[in-house]
């Protein structure tokens, strides 16, 4: 049992990075913006099917699908922000809520209108694929790749945000919007560049995550709630605390499926609902 | 003595509190379908439960402000209450009623002390998480509820002793438009009442209510517990009418969908839910005949266009472009 424990461990944190990818530019933008944007996972959904349209129909290898994964959900948020969500800055929570909740809906309906409804496979190279045997437990491949891209990109974004000029002002304006405006900077360009990132890693995170948990139609919905798990857990604005967040939730999920199947998913809803209730601004949210 | 005068507040509350002749119009055009479509009055039950449904959100929503994406929870409830208490033997449709909206009152007294306590993002994460647990509770309770099969083995008695629930919905209809409209009275008395003004207080500014002496967390608890009777109600109007129920009556999805159907139609107006379980349930009877999947690219983009350009709701557009044509002439 001890060694299924680790097993576990591992499972659900290399879930645990995935979640974080697909959240962490929600949590950010949020933070900044406060603008609600339950279409999140659509561009991550969009990512997903890039990758899968290069590397099944146009034999792309897999990893070169990534960064196109990236570019395209960056891109066609960008498109939406500019066309869509600028004119709701400022409304309230519920007409976020609908609008992006409508963007859900056409993505849901388009992706199964383009791929149909079933699960999408991808060929992954044969270096990704089956397990090493690192101190006498069997590790998958896939997954500590998984790991490590996720800690990569963790550390290459708090290093960003710590010691670059524009990490400075994208910490300005999630602490305190109107004076970060006050001080001259532009905070919609700002925000604009942040959503375009954010986006791009849901992409990215999207591509990624075809192997372990499947891609289809629903996933814009299907994730959705775990990313706003893992935004209102961890705190708005708040990379650590979606970095904590994600992986507390990662690995409760992977141990509820594991050690307590019937209960399905109702451990983790309660364990959101718990913290909540305990710290509503979630676990490093200040504001 | 001077004989007592309204003052002009008070006149114009009056106003609002009297029946429009178009209010006239729309109960008895509710009507219409016995007429006119008798192969529709399936479906028409159907949209009269929505819209009590709908009603019950626009109770919490509309008038306190206080946005649910869990309120499929109360429906599902009441109509699991419904369904089971049919299915172990007493299928008297008017006494299951009354214990579905029962149960469903105390679920929601339960929780409303939680709801009370949070605003924001925070509300709306516990409001879908509760009603997540709810609808994993129930999948798992499969002893109970019939996990993803459903409740079978529903079977109502006749509705007073005399009328059979038939295929043709005769029964279904009259049965549900009554309980709608008895609702909808029960609504109108109450948003009219200082209480309803109290509640659209709060969705105003919170904050304000309790310095001026208003107990917003227990008005908050008690519009809370009504819409979830209500919502209770309109669950086990569908368990009876129907005679089955799914677990599909506690998700997500019922969640989403009634809230586009409440701003569709107009949120913090009493018609709102109304007319916008009408025009869904309506378009959605047409567009599914042909495939399922576009039906949601229509209301995404129905949504979409709703959010930007009526904010209101289709009743907002209509008193828009009413006091337009107004001011033309």
């Amino acid at each position: 049992m001890i060694a299924s424990a680790f097993g576990v461990l591992f499972d659900g944190f290399a879930y645990g990075m995935l979640l974080f990818l697909l959240s962490v530019g929600l949590s950010v933008t949020l933070g900044m913006m406060n603008f609600v944007n339950l279409a999140h996972c659509s561009f991550a959904m969009l990512g997903g099917f890039v990758t899968v349209t290069l590397t099944n129909d146009l034999g792309w290898p897999f990893l070169a699908s990534l960064p196109l994964a990236f570019l395209s959900a960056a891109l066609v948020s960008i498109a939406l922000e500019r066309v869509l969500y600028r004119r709701l800055y400022g409304a309230s929570d519920l007409a976020q809520c609908l609008l992006t909740i409508g963007i859900v809906f056409v993505s849901v309906a388009v992706a199964a209108y383009i791929y149909g409804t079933i699960q999408q496979p991808v060929n992954l190279p044969s270096y990704l694929r089956g397990s090493v045997a690192i101190m006498g437990q069997s590790l998958g491949v896939y997954r500590l790749f998984l790991i490590g891209v996720s800690i990569v990109i963790t550390a290459v974004l708090v290093a960003a945000l710590e010691f670059t000029r524009f990490g400075a002002q994208v910490r300005a304006a999630v602490d305190n919007q109107r004076m970060a405006r006050g001080l001259g900077i532009d905070v919609d360009r700002v925000f604009a560049v942040t959503f375009a990132l954010g986006s791009g890693l849901a992409g990215l995170g999207g591509a990624l995550a075809i192997e372990i948990v499947g891609l289809d139609h629903a996933f814009a919905f299907t994730y959705l709630i775990y990313v706003l798990i893992v935004v209102a857990v961890g705190g708005l604005g708040s990379i650590a605390g979606s970095f904590v967040a994600a992986s507390l939730l990662g690995i409760s999920d992977m141990a509820g499926k594991y050690y307590f199947p019937e209960l399905g998913a109702f451990l983790i809803y309660f364990v959101m609902v718990a913290l909540l209730m305990w710290r509503p601004l979630g676990l490093f949210g200040r504001r | 003595m001077t004989p007592f005068t309204l003052s002009e507040p008070q006149r114009h509350l009056e106003a609002q509190i009297r029946w429009q002749p178009v209010e006239l119009a729309f109960w008895l055009a509710t009507l219409l379908p016995f007429v006119f479509a008798p192969n529709y009055l399936v479906l028409a039950s159907q949209i009269a439960i929505t819209a009590l449904f709908a009603l019950s959100l626009d109770l919490i929503l509309g008038y306190a402000g206080i946005v649910s994406l869990g309120h499929a929870a109360y429906f599902g409830f009441g109509s699991y209450t419904a369904g089971l208490i049919a299915k172990w033997g007493w299928g008297e449709p008017l006494t299951g009623l009354a214990a579905a909206a029962v149960a469903a009152g105390v679920l929601g007294y339960a929780t409303s002390f939680i709801i009370a306590r949070f605003r924001h993002l925070a509300l709306i994460m516990i409001t879908l998480g509760l009603g997540l647990l709810l609808a994993e509770a129930a999948n798992s309770a499969g002893w109970l509820t019939g996990g993803a099969d459903g409740l079978q083995g529903v079977r109502m008695w006749k509705l007073f002793g005399a009328f059979q629930f038939d295929l043709y919905g005769t029964t279904a209809y009259t049965y549900s438009l009554t309980i709608l409209f008895l609702a909808f009275l029960l609504a109108r008395r109450l948003i009219n009442s200082p209480f309803g003004l109290a509640l659209r207080g709060i969705r105003e500014n919170a904050v304000r209510m309790p310095a001026i002496g208003a107990p917003s967390p227990a008005h908050i608890r008690k519009i809370y517990t009504i819409a979830a009777v209500m919502a209770g109600v309109a669950g086990g109007l569908l368990a009876q009418t129907t005679e089955t129920v799914s677990l599909e009556t506690l998700g997500f999805a019922r969640s989403a969908d009634v809230l586009v159907i409440l701003i569709l139609g107009g949120a913090g107006r009493l018609y709102g839910g109304l007319v916008g379980a009408i025009i869904y349930m309506v378009a959605r009877d047409q567009f599914s005949g042909i495939n399922p999947q576009y039906w949601y690219f229509w209301i995404g983009t129905l949504l979409i266009a709703v959010v930007l350009f009526l904010p209101n709701g289709v009743l907002g557009g209509l008193t828009r472009l009413m006091r337009l044509v107004r001011s033309a002439a």
